[in-house]
């Protein structure tokens, strides 16, 4: 217990920056007979920024979801801060949740609570604050994210896409957060705000020493902030590092991905 | 650092000398012990003397609320007056506390005031809103009729495959619990009947009761009020989402019109069906009767349809079934206008589903008593 949350309390100094924080191995899962992954392999190291990039309908999202447990997976084990989370008892796996945070691609906000009692949600589950320190920290997060403050009291069918995916966000990191999950993170945003969202993220990383793992198409996010790369075809990770390895790897896919118009457009 | 031996626990130490008041932060400053700290921060910050210096070399981890907490603290002993200072930052609290230092004035929620003002308020919204309905209502039922008529213009428009895919779901499907529904009400209905009018000796007219009560007024009533909470729910929670999934605008930019595509089936179906429901309610319910007299009031069958030709003529069935398509159209017009209220939240989608159902109920009485009076007016 002591071990796990000290792992994950600490700011991710470069010291411990190639410790696996999260880490897959021979991971099997599906849906009815069809399997989307067999025997995948993935470690995500502490303080990185981690792109999962492939083709649609090769698994990113699936991936995410059995990683957090909302898919079951059908064989082999997932490990974070070094538990096994089938093995794990409610509360390693309860301590091991809070160090995670997820914003979920359409944002996932609870529609019948304003944007500051979203956030504070987790803070409710878990925390005994007092509801001024809980309103502080809700509008702390809020404003980590960028959003205006007068966006606190707003619901979440008022928000445009982007202060969805900030709003999403700052419910993410209400309670500081070791691994953040992004599931398209800038998908449905325009270029300017998705390099917002990539420098936002990015800021986040550097100032609260987070583990970054993001679920991508956007070639931008990928080409600024991510350390790594890793690409999901014919049902495993078929390679994984920087954007420089992805250059030089000889597959159709990535070959088309990397080296596409729009890659070259943005000078890749 | 060894991090396993790093405590949990965290504490704020508060020693005075002389004009100096050393605040020492010990262990992990996060959001799991900050009740404790916000508590010992407020203390510390209130009995403060003189300089305050606020010692953070003892902090072994600190995150964003730890941060804050910080900052509130300096905030707090400032706005007493006080000289402040921290020492011993680490870089990794250095970056956090730059990143919480912000002092924009927190707008403070609105708070709700009781104001006897506000409840005529109330009345006065649910009175626009109500004829704000209304209005919405006539609008759909405006749009159902040109598009009955596009339709005879033009028979092709006519979405013969939607509604028949209705008449099923919304008739049909229906038939065997309106059947059990009615049976056991026409039962209940001539029990209950027997057993009071025995007192008199009058046992046959139980069959004039259930025959005039079934056919007149429970039948249709019943059919309309199970049609409502059956259908009328499921279509304004369909119409719901589809709105809330901007299925409705897509349809509309496509060139069709939603009332035309969406609603004139579904309200069609049920004026087609609730008619022959109402029918099918009908017959149960004399089924029941007529079983119950058999084993209350030991009166065959015969006697019974005998006893009933003489009560009951044609236009007792037809009063109950003439009423039945204008409950239907109510059924579908509220449904149809509570779904189009939808907004963006599930929570809406709830509450309107909800006020469908109940609505629909409430109007069907209504216009059910209104039927009531009209008929004894014509003598029909």
């Amino acid at each position: 217990m002591t071990e796990i949350s000290t792992l994950a309390r600490s700011a991710a100094p470069p010291a411990q920056k190639r410790m696996v924080v999260l880490s897959v191995s021979g991971l099997t899962a599906g849906f009815g007979n069809v399997n989307v992954f067999e025997n995948l392999d993935l470690d995500v190291y502490g303080g990185e920024i981690l792109g999962v990039v492939g083709a649609s309908g090769t698994g990113k999202s699936v991936l995410l979801r059995t990683i957090l447990g909302l898919v079951h997976k059908r064989a082999g084990r997932i490990e974070i801060f070094g538990v096994d989370l089938e093995e794990a008892d409610a509360r390693e796996r309860e301590a091991i949740d809070r160090r995670l945070g997820v914003l979920f691609q359409q944002g996932a906000l609870f529609s019948s609570l304003n944007v500051l009692q979203n956030v504070q949600v987790p803070m409710r589950e878990y925390l005994d604050l007092s509801p001024r320190l809980m309103d502080e920290l809700a509008r702390l997060k809020l404003e980590l994210v960028g959003l205006p403050q007068d966006a606190a009291l707003k619901f979440p069918s008022e928000l445009s896409g982007g202060m969805t995916k900030r709003a999403g966000l700052a419910r993410a990191l209400a309670l500081d957060p070791d691994i953040l999950f992004l599931d398209e993170p800038t998908s449905g945003l325009d270029p300017i705000g998705a390099a917002e969202f990539d420098t936002l993220i990015s800021t986040l990383r550097d100032t609260l020493g987070l583990t970054v793992f993001m679920v991508t198409h956007d070639l931008d996010s990928l080409h600024t902030i991510c350390n790594r790369i890793a690409v999901l075809a014919d049902k495993h990770v078929l390679v994984e590092g920087t954007l420089a390895d992805m250059l030089k790897f000889d597959h159709p896919w990535v070959q088309a991905y990397f080296h596409g118009s729009r890659a070259r457009g943005i000078g890749i | 650092m060894d991090p396993t031996t790093v405590p949990d626990e965290a504490w704020l130490e508060a020693a005075t000398v002389g004009g100096v008041t050393r605040l020492a932060a010990h262990g992990a400053w996060t959001v799991d012990n900050l009740s404790t700290l916000e508590r010992e921060a407020v203390t510390a910050a209130s009995s403060a003397k003189g300089r305050v210096v606020l010692d953070l070399s003892g902090v072994s981890r600190i995150d964003t609320a730890g941060a804050w907490l910080v900052h509130r603290l300096s905030t707090m002993v400032k706005a007493e007056g006080l000289a402040f200072e921290e020492i011993g930052i680490s870089d990794n609290a250095r970056r956090l506390l730059a990143a919480v230092d912000f002092t924009g004035d927190l707008p403070a929620p609105p708070r709700r005031k009781f104001r006897p003002l506000r409840l005529l308020e109330l009345l006065g919204e649910t009175t626009v809103n109500g004829w704000a309905d209304f209005q919405q209502g006539m609008g759909i039922l405006g749009g159902v009729v040109r598009g009955i008529f596009r339709a005879i213009l033009k028979p092709s428009r006519f979405r013969f495959t939607s509604i028949v895919f209705h008449v099923d779901r919304t008739g049909l499907q229906a038939v065997p619990i309106i059947f059990l529904m009615s049976f056991l009400i026409g039962g209940i209905v001539a029990q209950q009947g027997i057993f009071q009018l025995s007192f008199f000796g009058a046992t046959i007219f139980v069959v004039d009761l259930v025959g005039i009560l079934v056919l007149r007024e429970l039948g249709v009533l019943l059919t309309a009020i199970m049609l409502a909470g059956r259908s009328g729910s499921a279509y304004t929670a369909e119409i719901g989402s589809m709105k809330m999934r901007e299925e409705l605008d897509a349809l509309t930019v496509i060139g069709l019109d939603p009332t035309e595509v969406l609603i004139m089936p579904r309200i069609i179906a049920l004026v087609i069906v609730l008619p022959m429901l109402t029918f099918i309610s009908d017959i149960a319910a004399l089924m029941g009767g007529a079983l119950v007299c058999y084993i209350y009031a030991d009166m065959s069958f015969q006697t019974f349809i005998l006893q009933l030709r003489d009560a009951v003529a044609l236009n007792t069935l037809l009063v109950g079934i003439l009423k039945a398509p204008f409950m239907a159209l109510i059924i579908g017009i509220v449904a149809a206008t509570e779904g189009l209220a939808v907004q963006g939240s599930t929570d809406s989608l709830g509450r309107k589903t909800t006020s469908s159902v109940v609505k629909a109920i409430f109007m069907v009485i209504v216009v059910d008593g209104i039927f009531a009076v009209f008929f004894a007016a014509i003598a029909y």
